[in-house]
């Protein structure tokens, strides 16, 4: 071999390259190791209630005065950190009481019996199956969710354009005007406030159900409100269905809701 | 070339003026620089030894955590994280993350100032769900 010397170099030169290809390999090693590790993965919880659709039932002969109604409200209200605004144009509601003519304007006549002109009726998202708030939403933070037909708000995602407050045909979504804190009564430390500039309205008890809990109103009301999946035949709001004369709020606008009346 | 010498000076004076933040800071304010908050862990978080992930997994990429955490509990009504070593936690930003790490100020806060990063997580959630009031 002739000029030793430059070949030297080079092969010196390559095998050094070589070398320090090896921490970027070892590198490479230790991820492909980490990668065995199974990923983390997300489950429901081992007594989280499950349903196509929950559907609620409300006897509305089982209350006689408004009065009556005031435990249920007060009970939701305060588990989810309902502000409490003086203020009518900033009032926060989940659910709240409405006279038979604002709840039901289609079905009042010109003439009712006096209990039913005079006891309000208890009122809250009606979770349609076909939510038209849903379709206004364009950022899709209040969506319908397929595994239990519950229409919710994810409040991280919404811009407060309150297209979906027009848009629902019941009155059910208020706006957070203001920072709701410093208007709860009482903060459950258990569950989050809303900030200022979100819509907010009844998630059903989304988080309740999930630890297999019925909802507040629900477990506050004495058995006046009935709670179950809409689809199982089986269930308790499919019997009460079936028995009594039951009606829904606004039903001719096609919205279905699963909210029912027995009257 | 017979600009060499303006054309060389010129350059010269583009790379110091382009670099004049970093000689600045090696050569006059040398030192003076903010020392990188440490991370304050309380007892609970010690004894634990490992978050729900790996420390450096969770130190590079909690946001990511608690993304996935939202989407799960909010959209697909999951709330049960099984990390890689098949242990269950409750997804819940005050709940769970605020368990162990109840001292928000110093484990949060001070790298977030530091980093100037203003997460708005704690508009809506409780930041301190262990105090009394």
């Amino acid at each position: 071999m002739e000029s030793s010397r430059r070949i030297f170099f080079k092969i010196a030169g390559l095998s050094a390259l070589g070398l320090s290809t090896k921490p970027v390999l070892d590198a490479f090693a230790k991820e492909q190791a980490q990668d065995t590790l199974p990923e983390p993965q997300t489950q429901k919880g081992a007594e989280a209630l499950i349903a196509r659709q929950w559907a609620m039932v409300i006897d509305t002969r089982k209350f006689n005065s408004a009065e009556d109604m005031v435990p249920l409200i007060k009970a939701c209200h305060k588990i989810h950190n309902v502000p409490k605004f003086e203020n009518k144009r900033h009032e926060i509601k989940w659910i709240w009481e409405e006279e038979y003519h604002n709840a039901f304007p289609m079905k009042a006549s010109k003439f009712i019996s006096e209990k039913v002109e005079h006891t309000p009726f208890l009122v809250l998202c009606n979770h349609c199956e076909n939510p038209p708030c849903v379709r206004a939403c364009p950022t899709k933070a209040t969506f319908k969710r397929e595994s239990d037909g519950i229409v919710l708000m994810d409040f991280h995602r919404c811009i407060g354009c309150r297209f979906c407050m027009a848009a629902c045909p019941f009155g059910a979504r208020s706006f957070n005007f203001r920072d709701p804190r410093p208007f709860i009564t009482k903060i459950n430390k258990q569950f989050p406030t809303r900030m200022k500039g979100v819509v907010e309205k009844c998630n059903f008890c989304a988080e309740r159900l999930a630890v297999g809990q019925m909802p507040a109103c629900v477990e506050a009301s004495n058995g006046a409100l009935m709670f179950g999946d809409l689809y199982d035949p089986e269930s308790e709001v499919r019997k009460l269905i079936k028995t009594n004369y039951t009606i829904r709020r606004k039903q001719a606008l096609g919205t279905d809701p699963a909210v029912y009346y027995i009257v | 070339m017979k600009d060499k010498k303006i054309i060389i000076a010129g350059l010269l004076i583009f790379l110091i003026i382009l670099f004049s933040p970093f000689l600045y800071n090696i050569f006059v304010n040398a030192g003076s620089a903010q020392p990188a908050p440490e991370l304050v862990l309380t007892e609970k978080a010690k004894a634990a030894k490992e978050c729900v992930r790996s420390t450096d997994y969770m130190t590079a990429e909690h946001m990511r955590v608690l993304d996935l955490w939202r989407h799960s509990v909010v959209r697909n009504a999951e709330r049960i994280y099984v990390n890689s070593k098949g242990k269950e936690f409750t997804m819940s930003l005050s709940n769970t993350c605020l368990d162990c790490h109840s001292n928000k100020a110093e484990f949060c806060d001070r790298c977030h100032n530091y980093a100037s990063v203003r997460p708005y997580c704690w508009d809506c959630h409780i930041d301190n769900p262990k105090e009394k009031e």
